[in-house]
């Protein structure tokens, strides 16, 4: 249900090999990262201009949001939040084009980066609090502890589920209804939905990382 | 046959019925975002980040109901059963 015609599907099958499309276009994404952090960073001026003034602009805009969301504390955590944000908004405006798949329209990719805040999230808890971690989970009055106890954990269990499944959903479903309007009227009328589509990419990027910092900030403060 | 019919049928309400609830629960999350920032136009950003996380704690309701939806029509599990009794 995405693009009838994506090319590194073909150019894969040329050469017989059983990739996903969706581990080839996360490829793709990553070259496009990794080459133009490298172009960008080869020729750094002090007067930024051309690629470098845009991804300034990006980075110090992901810089301040985590200021703003984690404060101080936050600073270590800049690298990760900062390539789930490229990764994602790359991930998720390549679907613009035809013949790309975004890799984020499948549940695996979205469990990846799911799965890692999960672990990060709880790494971060165990090493900044040790066996005291576990107060996080126990609530504020020790009798109601081992109901509170169950309900959290099924609790952070949901997170990676429902990050998974809301990117995902977002992507996947855009693209379903993206092909039924091109089935239906193939001129005109899809536009509406693509330019939907960058608004759709753009928020869902948001969301991702800010709640990726949410629940990190959430492991580094102290139990109540 | 049958089977398939009301697939179709359940996904359909079960995705109006979803996005119903959501629909409300977002439109009274904005009701009150609007609200905040028309009394203090200062907080604005602050509201925009909270009321971002609330929606999509919200929208992801409406979200389960799609990949649900989804599962029905393109992934049902019981489809190759279903076939399996109609052969005999």
């Amino acid at each position: 249900m995405t693009h009838p015609f994506l090319f590194l599907k073909w150019l894969t099958e040329q050469f017989h090999l059983n990739l996903g499309e969706h581990v080839t276009y996360t490829w793709l994404v990553m070259a496009i990262l990794i080459g133009v952090a490298f172009v960008v960073s080869r020729s750094i001026s002090l007067v930024p201009k051309g690629l470098q003034n845009l991804m300034e602009t990006v980075v110090s805009g992901v810089a301040n949001l985590l200021e703003e969301t984690m404060g101080e504390e936050g600073k270590p955590f800049f690298p990760l939040i900062a390539t789930f944000a490229l990764f994602i908004l790359v991930c998720n405006l390549i679907a613009l084009i035809p013949g790309f798949m975004p890799p984020t329209a499948n549940l695996n990719t979205n469990a990846a980066l799911a799965l890692m805040v999960f672990a990060m999230t709880h790494i971060v808890g165990v090493k900044k609090h040790g066996v005291a971690y576990l107060k996080h989970f126990m609530g504020p009055i020790w009798w109601l502890a081992p109901l509170i106890f169950i309900i959290e954990i099924i609790g952070h269990l949901a997170r990676p589920l429902s990050l998974t499944l809301r990117l995902f959903g977002n992507m996947w479903g855009h693209e379903i209804v993206l092909m039924i309007f091109i089935a239906l009227v193939p001129l005109v009328v899809p536009v509406p939905m693509m330019l939907m589509g960058v608004l759709v990419a753009f928020i869902q990027t948001f969301v991702f990382t800010l709640l990726a910092m949410i629940y990190i900030a959430g492991a580094l403060e102290e139990a109540h | 046959m049958e089977f398939f019919a009301w697939c179709m049928v359940a996904a359909g309400i079960g995705m109006g019925l979803g996005s119903f609830g959501t629909g409300i629960g977002q439109g009274l999350a904005i009701k009150s975002a609007v609200e905040g920032v028309a009394r203090n136009p200062g907080a604005s950003g602050k509201i925009l980040t909270t009321m971002m996380i609330g929606l999509a704690m919200i929208e992801s309701l409406a979200i389960y109901v799609f990949v649900v939806a989804m599962i029905i029509l393109f992934a049902n599990p019981f489809t190759e059963e279903v076939v399996k009794l109609l052969a005999k």
